[in-house]
């Protein structure tokens, strides 16, 4: 299996006035093709700014960070904008969608930066859609729709450009049981058709979804549990 | 993402706060309607004097005598001298001289009360020569017009203005008809082609008489020699300066003046015309600067709701960064957005300013001239108000970090 990212000493220090704070202290890990994997951890333990990290939402301090065999830790805002863009798809807590926007034309998004025609678009994003079930609900706009859906639509537009790693940051968290069922076991499947997926965490049982677990403390890998 | 891509989210994101765009573009629409109606004004005002002035004739001069300095050192006004004499204007006329002067109309001027059995009417008599008509551009719309026959036997007659015929002899035709002025008797040989009121002097009231027979039976014998004015054609265009200043010379030498202390005024249609709408030109370029602080202030409107925009949609900018969208994408998509406020107060402005520029005459009284190129610049300028004022904020939104715009909650 090939490493579709990997880690090495990566570290994050902020600066706030004279004080540094190191939030991530020597990381290194690797992530292989087709797993689903946890990172878990309580606030303030760096799994936010990891998360960032993994994203490309942000870069690191030192250290090496590597997706799908490029060397990411040194780019610049618009080069990793292409990467968000085409190797990542986010899953937020919070849903992220455009509230004015019709479900399909949220999914479609990543799609209109990828530069990707307007009939394409509308397909693609129908499909995904239909791949999280709401094939039905495509016209509806996100108020029109229930937590679950929401959250589903979001996971629709990170499967969109069919990206490398799934990335979901908290993704149950807003979430009432039934809801977190749903989102889970949509992650679940999709993991069994081979998607990558990481899942930022810090409720057990949500971990549990996943094939192992990445447990962080203090801006460190605290230890490795489950299959590797 | 494309340019059409691009269009379709601003408007899209216009259309989410329409009242709040639609007072936006209030801002520049005004701004924009002000300015093209004031300087419309002031070009309608402009082209009417340049209009009124230019029916005085074509490559026209005009010497005017000067002003008189009493002993006690009172100086009187422009024309109060009477230095001007029919033998200035003889020598004007001679092609030796003056090769690029046409033709020379002397003309001596006053208002005078005319008769027509029981009519009574005020009109200015003017004594003059028959190049006159062909100096003034002036046409005959019934009779004949006066003769040098008429001149050297200062015969009686005279050639009515329109306005002046009407008022004598109501319907009836003038012709052949008499009028009686400071007690002489006239016969109306010919009545003048109407060509509405010229600045100053209604061009269409007036008597026109033989200059001999002016000044025997109408002035006073002791002004026969002066004239009022000298109207001189120069052959063409090109040669209205040469004539300028062959004029010029030949009435200086004839005075026996240096040019500082000339006599008398020489002045073209051109500097008639600068001088009458120099006032004008300040008046527009004052109230087009008032107008033009207020589309600063719509401006201001644009830059001000762009700024707002941007905070307001931290997070909306931090999600589509984080889709994939680059720095320069955002920026394209704020800065087409402040565009198109711009672009559309522009374009609304202008259609405003056309039902002003239709309504505004009947209510003032007054041409308003809007222009096409007027128009283009002002829908130009509204779009480069939108870009400019669209610059600060678009970077604003461009330069936000995507993490600290997705965690603000």
């Amino acid at each position: 299996m090939t490493a579709i990212l990997s880690l090495r000493d990566v570290r994050k220090t902020y600066v706030m006035g004279d004080l540094e704070v190191q939030a991530l202290a020597g990381i290194s890990m690797d992530v292989h093709e087709g797993e689903y994997v946890a990172v878990m951890g309580p606030s303030g333990s760096g799994k936010s700014t990891l998360m960032h990290i993994l994203g490309c939402l942000d870069v690191p301090t030192s250290g090496t960070y590597e997706l799908a065999g490029t060397d990411v830790s040194s780019m610049t805002e618009a080069q990793l904008a292409e990467v968000r863009n085409r190797r990542i798809g986010f899953v937020f807590q919070g849903f992220n969608l455009l509230p004015t926007l019709s479900a399909w034309r949220n999914v479609e998004l990543p799609l209109c930066y990828a530069g990707v025609g307007r009939e394409e678009r509308r397909e693609r994003a129908v499909a995904a859609l239909e791949r999280v079930g709401l094939g039905g609900r495509v016209d509806h706009r996100p108020g029109e729709l229930s937590g679950g859906q929401q959250q589903r639509v979001a996971v629709a537009r990170a499967l969109v450009t069919d990206p490398a790693l799934i990335l979901a940051d908290e993704p149950t968290g807003n979430l009432d049981s039934r809801s977190t069922a749903d989102v889970l076991g949509l992650l679940q499947d999709l993991s069994a058709a081979g998607r990558t997926i990481m899942l930022i965490t810090h409720e057990a049982d949500v971990a549990e979804a996943a094939q192992r677990t990445v447990r962080i403390r203090d801006g460190l890998v605290e230890r490795l549990a489950g299959a590797a | 993402m494309t340019y059409g891509e691009t269009l379709r989210t601003a408007l899209e994101a216009l259309r989410g706060h329409r009242l709040r765009s639609a007072l936006t573009v209030l801002g520049i629409l005004i701004g924009i309607a002000a300015v093209i109606l004031t300087v419309g004004l002031g070009q309608g005002a402009q082209a009417q004097v340049r209009d009124q002035i230019s029916k005085l004739g074509s490559n026209l001069l005009i010497v005017a005598p000067g002003s008189t300095t009493s002993a006690s050192g009172v100086r009187g006004g422009r024309g109060s001298s009477s230095t001007l004499t029919v033998a200035d204007a003889d020598a004007l006329g001679d092609d030796g001289v003056a090769p690029d002067v046409t033709a020379v109309a002397a003309v001596s001027t006053s208002s005078q009360s005319l008769t027509a059995g029981t009519t009574n009417w005020t009109a200015n008599v003017v004594g003059t020569t028959p190049s006159w008509a062909q100096v003034r551009a002036r046409t005959l719309s019934s009779g004949r017009f006066l003769t040098d026959d008429d001149v050297a036997q200062s015969r009686p007659v005279a050639v009515l203005g329109p306005t002046t015929a009407t008022e004598l002899f109501g319907g009836r035709g003038a012709v052949g008809q008499s009028v009686t002025v400071n007690g002489s008797t006239f016969t109306v040989v010919g009545v003048l082609q109407a060509i509405g009121s010229t600045t100053g002097t209604d061009e269409d009231d007036q008597a026109v008489v033989p200059r001999t027979t002016y000044a025997t039976r109408v002035a006073g014998s002791t002004t026969r020699a002066a004239v009022s004015t000298i109207y001189l054609q120069a052959t063409s265009q090109e040669t209205l300066t040469a004539a300028y200043q062959e004029a010029n010379a030949l009435l200086q030498t004839r005075h026996g003046v240096t040019a500082a202390a000339a006599d008398f005024t020489l002045s073209s249609q051109q500097s008639l015309i600068s001088t009458a709408t120099a006032t004008d030109r300040t008046l527009t370029v004052l109230l087009a600067g008032v107008a033009g602080i207020s589309l600063l202030v719509g401006a201001l409107g644009i830059g001000n709701m762009m700024l707002v925009s941007v905070s307001e949609r931290v997070r909306e900018i931090g999600l589509r960064k984080a889709l994939g969208a680059t720095p320069a994408a955002v920026r394209r998509q704020f800065l087409v957005e402040a565009s198109a406020l711009g672009l559309s107060g522009g374009v609304a402005g202008v259609l405003l300013a056309l039902v002003g520029a239709a309504v505004l005459p009947v209510l003032l009284d007054q041409p308003v001239t809007v222009s096409v190129a007027a128009a283009a610049t002002a829908v130009g300028v509204s779009l480069l108000i939108g870009v400019v004022a669209g610059v600060y904020p678009a970077s604003r939104a461009a330069r936000l970090a995507p993490i600290d715009a997705l965690r603000n909650e």
